[in-house]
């Protein structure tokens, strides 16, 4: 269901929030419901699963997805699919969240937020990128299981991690010709990592299912796109692997060089990050009180850690009791597979030498290299040139430019997303608080 | 993809044109399939298609129902539903 079921301008309360209905935020809501504390999870995407689960209409779910899917149904848990979040107002006793449904304002009231925000793609601008059929690695596969047919295309992946063999290999089963995997971390890093799987065999047995079904297609390592050409639409790109330059035609380019946190809801509430993630206790508790962090968004790890933090943190809010040890083992060892991973594919220092004065870096306000350039800071660079000012509010282009000049992330303000004017507005409307979060108040809002 | 979607069709009205596609698909997805590379024009004219397909980078934004700026990526096709492209900026 969708917020705007929730009744136009309406207030729900609830004893926790979870933002993001991926597996780490499908955990954390299924263990704090089934301890009977009211729920409420959003999601901006109209199914949860978030990406990983995503999975093409009519085709079956994972096992483990559908798992957790019919758990969450059953826990009491209310998901709002199709909201934003568009800003969180800090209370004396409770978080009001401010969310947006097809242009509806919803408020939702509660004592905890569990936050579960994921992770998007880190590009890196190259000329050439902004033409249509570039786009990123964990968009296209995200396309392709949104009912896009890529049959015929020729297809190029490039870019780095381990999120490249799955889209791969999905590729090679959907009827598009696949040219080319281009890892841009080099043969020793990439092996290295590959020989650390043993300590987690479910991952190496997994790496290995993927490689052979794109085994028609090339994998090189230490190869990258130096630039894309053609006029209204990509027809091609030109490739290195630092010693030969080389021109391929292609349909459809995926770039992206790995996953970095969603942290910008963690900083709008005054959350410490450090690395690009936000910082968290055992009980995935962040700095701020009654503010938890799950999955993605306190470091790259992968579904099976984000299932085990959000369940941590289910089980924390509102609870001084141990947590199950197997749970806290299991995460260690994860967390040590994730670190292993992060080393491994780090960009390469050339991939700073890529755009051209006029290659384009902001994509909203089409701003280009040259006009950043000079720039001493990103906040700088934002003020001079609206780069990061358009509707993604820099969540696109601003950890690549943070890459090319080693800038550090700006702060970040409301609204989290752009709204509407009378979305806005109605954070205003309502001058208190819901009168209880006590269970009567439930009767207007919950089934 | 006609094998593996059990639904039914639906008919939406791209830019005055009706396409029949999978009810399930997301609009972008249906825009991709119907072949449309100017999802948007940026700024300075240029045309955008969708990058991340999440809801982040907002180049997929199109005008659904006379609703500018929606997310194509992250709406899903209702039948008779009207979507205008490049209608930016």
């Amino acid at each position: 269901m969708t917020a705007a079921n929730a009744g136009h301008g309406g207030v729900i309360a609830a004893d926790v929030v979870v933002i993001g209905a991926g597996p780490a935020g499908i955990a954390a809501a299924t263990a704090a419901a089934e301890r009977g504390l009211r729920v409420v999870v959003v999601d901006r995407c109209p199914e949860m699963g978030g990406q990983i689960w995503r999975h093409v209409r009519g085709a079956a779910v994972p096992q483990l997805a559908q798992r957790w899917i019919e758990r969450i149904g059953k826990s009491g848990a209310r998901v709002l699919t199709g909201t934003s979040v568009v800003d969180v107002g800090v209370g004396a006793e409770s978080f009001d969240i401010l969310t947006d449904s097809s242009g509806s304002a919803v408020r939702i009231c509660a004592a905890n937020l569990i936050l579960a925000t994921g992770a998007r793609e880190l590009f890196i601008p190259f000329e050439g990128w902004t033409l249509p059929g570039v786009m990123g690695i964990g968009g296209a596969q995200a396309l392709l299981k949104s009912g896009a047919s890529f049959s015929g295309k020729r297809v190029i992946i490039a870019g780095s991690g381990p999120l490249m063999l799955p889209v791969a290999a999905a590729f090679s089963g959907s009827g598009a010709r696949l040219v080319l995997v281009a890892e841009q971390a080099g043969f020793s890093s990439v092996a290295r990592f590959a020989a650390g799987l043993w300590k987690t065999p479910s991952m190496l047995a997994q790496a290995a299912r993927y490689r052979a079904r794109f085994m028609s297609s090339r994998y090189s390592t230490g190869t990258w796109v130096t630039a894309a050409r053609g006029s209204d639409h990509v027809e091609g790109v030109t490739i290195t692997n630092g010693r030969r330059t080389w021109d391929e035609a292609a349909d459809v380019v995926c770039t992206g060089y790995g996953l970095i946190p969603n942290v910008e809801l963690a900083q709008l509430l005054g959350c410490d990050t450090r690395d690009g993630a936000v910082v968290v206790d055992a009980r995935q508790q962040t700095t701020v009180a009654n503010v938890f962090a799950v999955g993605e968004a306190t470091g790259i790890g992968g579904a099976p850690l984000a299932l085990v933090e959000g369940e941590i943190a289910g089980l924390s809010v509102n609870s001084r009791q141990a947590l199950p040890s197997p749970l806290l083992q299991r995460r260690t060892a994860l967390e040590a597979a994730a670190l292993r991973m992060t080393d491994a594919f780090a960009p390469r220092a050339e991939l700073r030498a890529l755009p051209t004065a006029g290659t384009i870096v902001c994509r909203c306000e089409d701003v280009t290299y040259g006009a950043v350039q000079g720039a001493a800071c990103s906040r700088q660079a934002k003020l001079y040139t609206r780069a990061g000012m358009g509707p993604c509010q820099g969540r696109t282009c601003m950890p690549g430019l943070e890459f090319l000049f080693a800038w550090q992330p700006n702060t970040v303000r409301p609204p989290i997303e752009p709204a509407l004017v009378s979305t806005l507005s109605s954070e205003f409307a309502v001058t208190a608080p819901p009168a209880s979060l006590s269970p009567s108040h439930m009767g207007d809002t919950y089934q | 993809m006609g094998s593996r979607v059990v639904e039914r069709d639906l008919e939406i009205v791209v830019d005055d044109e009706r396409i029949r596609v999978a009810a399930g698909t997301t609009v972008a997805a249906a825009l991709f399939n119907h072949g449309v590379s100017a999802f948007r024009r940026s700024v300075s004219g240029e045309p955008r298609s969708p990058v991340c397909c999440m809801g982040v980078c907002f180049e997929c934004r199109v005008t659904i129902d006379s609703r500018p700026h929606v997310r194509a990526c992250l709406t899903t096709v209702v039948d008779g539903m009207h979507v205008q492209t490049a209608t930016e900026p």
